[in-house]
């Protein structure tokens, strides 16, 4: 096997252990939780693709960015979609290029036997393939971190396209042959888990559900972000942001929106949050016309008046 | 035959610690026994990551295991419950075989403190020894109180075993739910003194753990007294519906409805093959005889209609089936967006039709809020009356039923003691080709109290107890296998 050469592991700087890898992630600006380092390392050393599911706004995306600086590995994003096709994921003829391939051959000599020949055997060759995401990932000559984005917006027949790349680190072009990967990609597939997967997919990879953070964790993660910002203020920050996503909204604020609030609070200069504040800056956090009338129902008051003290309302 | 290959599989395996592969693979089996898909493959990456990490430690231990046998998050929540049966079990029987060794000459508490896990299970036991004399109940209870205030998951622990040491004096009920009760009640550790509100969740939350642990200890002191493991209850249902929010469920009753289209979309055509034709095309045959001088040699047969589905959805929305009643909402909302012929309504003490809501808003939320404010289907006290139901149906829907037509009944058929007037939902059922009922109440529930389902049940095409996802598909799926008559 191909992949023999480059041991999966072996590449990987800074992955010594679980503990490590969590370290290093965490030099990057990524805090991560003791699974996700655990499951993040075993990935690097099976040399397995890992399956992150869970809700929008988790950082699950963030995760491979962070894996690909701290590897200091190109990261490589296939982003899904409904529609997702062979000819946009893995590869494809460069038909203009073959075209003009045969055209400089027709209007050379006269000879069309052998130039036959010699241009079917040519145009079907590694110059005229046009690399999409997936073959790039397995055929660079460096090793990448692969991210393959919201595997569930594509139909059940892609998730069958990339089982051979998954489990053998491979693809079979017709006319080509197998192209078998140089080095070992880290690959992470992400699902917001709209739709279940196919099992054959599930079976080749680790698996990993990443939830929203634990509230010490996210003030990490703020403070880790916009450090700047008064400790109290990022408490509460990380308070409010955890009652709205206990409320039934439409879309719930992610860790980015936290890391966004933050930042804006910092701008206006604000010295605790209270319902003025709150109430002007919460398009930040809810991007819902119905969840906006809903937070400023239920959130909002619970918020002291301005002058008020902590304890007013 | 199916284990004898998993061991085979395990043992190709050169493992460092292979005394762990056999415990490995049994606890494979278990999950598989529970319903979870667990193959070779899994088993496989199982051990190659444990060979990878440090699994002394507990945490990673099971981390490593989940990430590579548990595939979903219904599986991982599985798993975890598997997990601490399993493991819990085979630490006690490792220690009753140890303790068979040496003869029982401890006793009780010390004795597994001894053998369990050696650091704080033996602290533990020690301090509980001077403990017992010196901390009363109060002082025990303040400590907990403490302890749940910090979260510390490991003193809540410690302070489970002290506290059945304590006041565990008491011979043992035997059932073990008594004894967490008996114990609670001493410390008075009620839900209610704990802080209201978002602050207070974490910490029952942190009530509910150190009850676990208390559970947990009852259960192991009652192995080491009776000297044998309890046999293996299958987890029920109830263990395993996930905490989840209604998002998720929304996607699972999408499917299963998807399902349900198809298999009503076929119904009626499993004569196609052997019975194509039905009555003789009268017209069509004439013409056709033309080409034959008028002798009308070829007949020609009016093509079969396949069966155009109509359902009429009835769904109540009672205070007795709030829990289930979201449930039964999405259901609806599902059913709209897969069938074109489909008309719903919601009852309480009155019916009203909601097909239009559903029609007009999109969105689940939407629906439910407007169902909710604008249907009109409680009079005065709230509780369902199902006779005026069906009085009310039979008299305004019911003529536009055929032999076509499929009912479905998603309600708990609790009459709060009025009349059920089977004979009018009879003759409603009557008129509808086919009539189903979906309750969601565990089957143990019906016919005790004022559940009639009974009643319904003989004119019904049959009665499915219905309020997960699963068994919504269970429901799908008997109906495409069964046919009807």
């Amino acid at each position: 096997m191909a992949v023999d050469q480059a041991k999966p592991g072996a590449t990987a700087a800074g992955a010594e252990s679980a503990e490590a890898l969590g370290a290093g992630l965490e030099a990057v600006g990524y805090l991560p939780s003791d699974t996700v380092s655990l499951v993040s390392y075993l990935a690097i050393q099976m040399g397995k693709p890992v399956l992150v599911e869970g809700p929008a706004g988790v950082g699950k995306t963030e995760l491979a960015k962070a894996l690909a600086r701290h590897t200091g590995r190109e990261l490589v994003r296939l982003q899904c979609y409904e529609g997702l096709d062979e000819a946009k994921a893995l590869y494809e003829w460069n038909y203009k290029k073959q075209l003009l391939r045969i055209q400089t051959g027709a209007a050379g000599d006269g000879q069309a036997t052998d130039q036959w020949d010699s241009v079917s055997d040519n145009i079907f060759s590694e110059e005229f393939l046009l690399e999409r995401p997936l073959l790039h990932a397995i055929a660079s000559s460096d090793p990448v971190v692969l991210l393959i984005d919201e595997i569930d917006r594509t139909a059940h027949e892609f998730e069958a396209l990339l089982l051979e790349i998954l489990s053998d680190f491979q693809v079979s072009i017709p006319e080509l042959g197998r192209i078998e990967a140089r080095t070992h990609p880290i690959v992470l597939l992400t699902s917001n888990d709209s739709r279940e997967l196919t099992e054959a997919l599930k079976r080749r990879c680790l698996y990993l559900w990443l939830d929203y953070p634990a509230p010490e964790r996210e003030l990490e993660i703020v403070r880790l972000h916009v450090p700047e910002l008064d400790e109290q203020v990022a408490k509460r920050l990380v308070e409010i942001v955890r009652m709205v996503r206990e409320l039934d909204v439409k879309k719930p604020p992610s860790i980015a929106e936290s890391i966004d609030w933050a930042r804006t609070l910092l701008l206006l200069g604000a010295k605790q949050i209270d319902r003025e504040t709150f109430e002007q800056t919460l398009s930040i956090i809810v991007k819902h016309r119905t969840d906006l009338d809903l937070v400023a129902e239920r959130v909002g008051v619970k918020l002291a008046d301005r002058g008020a003290g902590p304890a007013g309302a | 035959m199916e284990r004898a290959s998993l061991s085979a599989a395990a043992r190709k395996d050169p493992t460092p610690h292979g005394s762990v592969a056999p415990t490995l693979v049994d606890f494979c089996r278990e999950l598989r026994d529970e319903g979870m898909n667990v193959g070779t493959s899994e088993l496989l990456d199982a051990f190659d990551a444990l060979e990878r990490v440090d699994w002394t430690r507990r945490e990673d231990f099971r981390e490593a295991l989940a990430a590579t046998i548990a595939k979903s998050q219904e599986d991982r929540h599985l798993f975890e419950l598997v997990f601490d049966r399993f493991f819990f079990r085979a630490a006690e029987a490792e220690a009753l075989a140890n303790r068979a060794e040496l003869g029982g000459e401890l006793t009780g508490v010390q004795d597994r403190a001894g053998e369990g896990e050696p650091g704080d299970r033996g602290e533990a036991a020690d301090g509980g020894q001077e403990a017992s004399e010196q901390f009363d109940a109060d002082a025990l209870r303040q400590a907990i109180l403490d302890a749940i205030e910090r979260g510390d998951d490991a003193a809540l622990r410690d302070l489970a075993r002290l506290s059945i040491m304590t006041l565990g004096g008491a011979p043992s009920s035997g059932v073990l739910g008594v004894d967490v009760q008996r114990v609670r009640r001493a410390l008075q550790l009620r839900s209610q003194d704990l802080p209201p509100g978002e602050e207070g969740a974490a910490q029952r939350k942190q009530l509910q753990q150190f009850e676990r642990h208390v559970r947990r200890e009852l259960e192991a002191a009652l192995i080491a007294q009776t000297g044998k493991l309890p046999t293996v209850r299958p987890l029920n249902e109830l263990n395993r519906a996930l905490p989840s929010s209604g998002a998720q469920d929304l996607a699972a009753v999408h499917r299963s409805v998807k399902m349900l289209k198809r298999a009503m979309a076929t119904q009626g055509l499993e004569h196609r093959g052997h019975q194509r034709t039905g009555a003789v095309d009268v017209r069509h045959t004439m013409r056709a005889s033309l080409q034959t001088g008028g002798v009308p040699i070829n007949l020609r047969y009016r093509p079969r209609r396949p069966r155009r589905p109509e359902l009429f959805v009835l769904c109540d929305v009672s205070t007795s089936v709030t829990s289930a009643s979201v449930f039964f909402l999405s259901i609806l909302h599902a059913l709209h967006d897969s069938f074109k012929r489909l008309r719903s309504f919601v009852f309480i003490e009155r019916v009203a039709e909601v097909t239009e809501v559903f029609e007009k808003a999109r969105a689940f939320a939407e629906v439910s809020e407007r169902i909710s404010k604008t249907a009109g289907v409680a009079d005065i006290s709230g509780y369902t009356d199902y006779g005026r139901v069906w009085a009310d149906l039979y008299e305004q829907v019911a003529d536009d039923f055929d032999p076509r037509s499929t009912l479905i009944v998603l309600g708990d058929a609790r009459t709060n003691g009025r009349d059920p007037r089977a004979d009018l939902f009879g003759a409603v059922a009557e008129k509808a080709g086919r009539t189903f009922w979906l309750n969601p109440e565990p089957t143990l529930y019906w016919n005790y109290g004022d559940s009639v389902i009974g009643v319904y049940e003989k004119h019904c095409d049959g009665v499915y107890e219905c309020w997960t996802s699963k068994q919504l598909e269970g429901f799908v799926r008997e109906l495409t296998t069964t046919r009807r008559r």
